[in-house]
């Protein structure tokens, strides 16, 4: 018995020790980011982005509209997923060094207006034309109705008023014109219409994916049609472009389309690569979107509205790209 | 056999916890090492997934799903193997030793979703080869009036493992720095010492009961479904199916909670926080009692707080009381059920196939679980959240009847 703990202290010991060594290996390993400048997020002909180059992984930078791929203006801030409109910008970030998530609301020159904590992971951030509406998505684990699986939460906060929908699954939600209630509903990628009070998102329900139209001051959402993901309304508020799953089934991938919302038309686009990401108009008729390059690396690459043409690379190692305006 | 051992008895030991053995504190401090390692991956998984390697969720669902079939059949068969070589402790080893193995594979498999996918279905293989083995060695290791305190120390010790691991997970992302891309690989590499840890513990110090060679006929294939042929076996499998198929699901549980009392979201993972804390309290008071009270009792009583649990959801009462209740009420019952119910198994399973009978029960409760749990979903939808948590009381109070009928202490011989 003796030899028996003597082998055990050891072996933990030796394991333990194992494991310290290899913490304090790696966190000796930190590296800093150098800014190269002051992002503004005030309109002008620069495109936003969340860079995923090695140096600089995770921090918020612009590019030239005219000169994507030209030298970049990189900020201190790092966020996980970011977007800005108007003037204001709506950061998704770690909160602390902890695996839990915040909101920040930015000003043009990204200093923190207002942090709300998430639950979850950040993967979807909107803001309308104007700033006044922020919008966003988590993932969350803790809805296990479907064994273990994500599922996930849409958030709306009005700037003017302070308004907070923390959730749309209280919604009253009308699905084919009859009311509708669920355990399994599931909201994503909203899009705001010019007036602040509508919008557009994704709605998941017994494995059938909707496109919805809501309104946040009746606290309303109806169903518009099936399969469109991740809707992101263009300038003139006339067509929607969104990813649909492939044959309606997620698992073998999405194409990105566009719906003209008045002829209730689908314009599948030039980009025949599965697409996982909420599309952004760059203006009237281009979109951009992100595609992932390898592990932790993505580009945004941009393609035209109408389905014509092919998909060019437009920003190296970036994702999360928003146009700040002409 | 005769079943009256599952009702009350004359004179169960009095005597301290430790009376259980040595064997079932080993038990239970593998599983104490084990859970903190496994929780920790399980704490962090998936913001590894869908952050560290831009996966998207329906790939990560689709990883949680490939195993519960396959975990089922590999369960039983694990069973079969450790009483066919009357090697519990090896194979119950093997699995923690599979699951170890694991840790590391996460840290190979980089950002293949396939092999992720294999990674993860390798590390709940190992779950499912180990549980029933050990098990089995709980109710050899244990004097059979102690049986409930046993399996109470054992489940309070791997609850402690599970309430320790994100918090350890939580530490060394803080001391590395969540930011950064190795911050995942040093939970994994930590993980993995971990549960190496775990794997020596087991080899060091658990004992195996080899089991007395029973002639060879004894452990067959045509034994094993033999042993369904036992009425005493059939009445546990019938009450380990009607007992999963009460059971809704966590998940809801907490929805429900949520959906009530409109809980900040900030405060959801608390909710499982609370319940573990309540089973981790009360899995070992809860195991002396059913040994001394009868360990039927302490079960039915298990499923009363958990029909108590749906009435709080269904009812009108509200507020924190409300929610300290029903969390306190719910670890009860877990603390009342989980070891209990295999302390009650045990002596209705001969020794020669006690492994195998132990894994048919878990898989039959966990299958049962399942398909309870879908239905509820289904419920939910189309009758709404209150009906379905109503009908789910009224289905808790029939599994009580129905369990108290075919166990209830007879002299009928199994």
């Amino acid at each position: 018995m003796k030899v028996r703990i003597l082998i055990a202290v050891a072996g933990v010991l030796v394991l333990a020790g194992a494991a310290v060594a290899y913490v304090g290996f790696a966190s000796a390993r930190g590296h800093d980011v150098a800014a190269t400048g002051a992002v503004s997020l005030s309109p002008g002909p620069r495109l936003l982005f969340r860079s995923t180059a090695d140096a600089d992984r995770g921090h918020v930078a612009t590019v030239s509209a005219t000169d994507p791929g030209g030298p970049r203006t990189v900020s201190p801030l790092a966020c996980s997923r970011v977007y800005a409109a108007g003037g204001t910008g709506l950061c998704l970030r770690p909160d602390g060094d902890l695996t839990t998530y915040q909101l920040v609301v930015l000003d043009a020159r990204l200093a923190s207006q207002r942090e709300i904590p998430l639950v979850g992971l950040p993967n979807r951030a909107r803001v309308s034309a104007d700033g006044r509406m922020l919008a966003w998505t988590v993932f969350v684990t803790g809805d296990s109705y479907n064994g273990g699986m994500f599922s996930t939460r849409a958030g709306i906060l009005d700037t003017a008023t302070g308004d907070l929908a923390g959730t749309l699954e209280d919604y009253a939600v009308t699905l084919d014109g009859k009311p509708y209630q669920a355990a399994d509903l599931n909201f994503w990628g909203v899009t705001f219409t010019a007036d602040d009070r509508h919008f557009y998102a994704t709605m998941s329900s017994a494995g059938h994916r909707y496109l919805v139209a809501g309104d946040f001051a009746a606290h309303t959402i109806r169903t518009v049609r099936e399969n469109v993901e991740c809707p992101s309304l263009s300038p003139d508020g006339t067509r929607v472009a969104f990813k649909s799953a492939v044959e309606g089934d997620p698992a073998r991938g999405w194409r990105l389309s566009v719906l003209d919302l008045a002829a209730a038309k689908v314009t599948p686009l030039a980009e025949t690569r599965s697409v996982d990401d909420q599309p952004a108009w760059l203006d009237d008729h281009t979109i951009g979107y992100g595609v992932a390059r390898a592990p932790g690396h993505s580009d945004v690459w941009s393609v035209p509205a109408d389905g014509t043409g092919a998909p060019r690379l437009l920003i190296p190692e970036a994702e999360s790209p928003a146009a700040l305006g002409p | 056999m005769y079943l009256s051992t599952v009702g009350r008895r004359e004179h169960a030991a009095k005597g301290k916890l430790s009376a259980v053995g040595a064997n079932v504190f080993a038990l239970g401090a593998v599983s104490l090492v084990t859970d903190v390692s496994s929780e920790m991956v399980t704490a962090v998984l998936p913001v590894y997934l869908v952050l560290g390697l831009d996966l998207s969720p329906a790939a990560y669902g689709l990883f949680d799903g490939l195993y519960t079939g396959a975990t089922a059949v590999l369960r039983i068969v694990g069973g079969y193997v450790a009483d066919r070589v009357r090697r519990r402790k090896v194979v119950a080893g093997t699995g923690y030793a599979l699951s170890a193995v694991a840790k590391l594979g996460l840290l190979a498999a980089g950002a293949s979703a396939a092999a992720i996918g294999a990674v993860i279905t390798l590390d709940r293989t190992g779950k499912g080869l180990r549980t029933a083995p050990r098990d089995a060695l709980i109710t050899l290791s244990a004097p059979e009036p102690l049986l409930g305190r046993a399996f109470g120390v054992h489940r309070a010790m791997d609850s402690v493992g599970a309430f320790a691991g994100p918090l350890v997970a939580l530490a060394v992302l803080a001391a590395v720095g969540a930011a950064d891309p190795g911050a995942f690989d040093a939970v994994f590499v930590v993980s993995f010492c971990i549960a190496a840890i775990g794997v020596l513990l087991l080899v060091l110090f658990v004992r195996d009961h080899r089991t007395p060679r029973a002639d060879p006929k004894a452990v067959s294939p045509r034994a094993a479904v033999a042993l369904l042929r036992g009425s005493g076996v059939r009445r546990l499998l019938v009450a380990a199916c009607v007992l999963g198929l009460a059971t809704v699901g966590d998940g809801f549980v907490y929805l429900l909670l949520q959906h009530e009392e409109d809980i900040a979201t900030g405060w959801f993972p608390l909710l499982a926080v609370g319940t573990n804390l309540s089973y981790l309290l009360l899995a070992a008071p809860l195991g002396a009692l059913a040994d001394r009270i009868g360990r039927l009792p302490v079960v039915l009583g298990g499923y009363g707080a958990l029909a108590v649990v749906y009435l709080l959801l269904a009812g009108p009462v509200s507020g924190w009381p409300l929610i300290a209740a029903a969390l306190a009420l719910y670890g009860a019952f877990y603390a009342a059920t989980d070891g209990v119910l295999m302390a009650l198994a045990g002596p209705l399973l001969p020794e020669s196939l006690r492994t195998t009978g132990i894994s048919l029960v878990q898989t039959v409760q966990a299958l049962a679980y399942f398909t309870s749990s879908v239905l509820f979903g289904l419920a939910w939808q189309f009758w709404g959240a209150e009906l379905a948590i109503g009908v789910a009381a009224g289905g808790a109070v029939v599994a009580i009847g129905v369990t108290f009928a075919v166990l209830s202490p007879r002299k009928a011989t199994a």
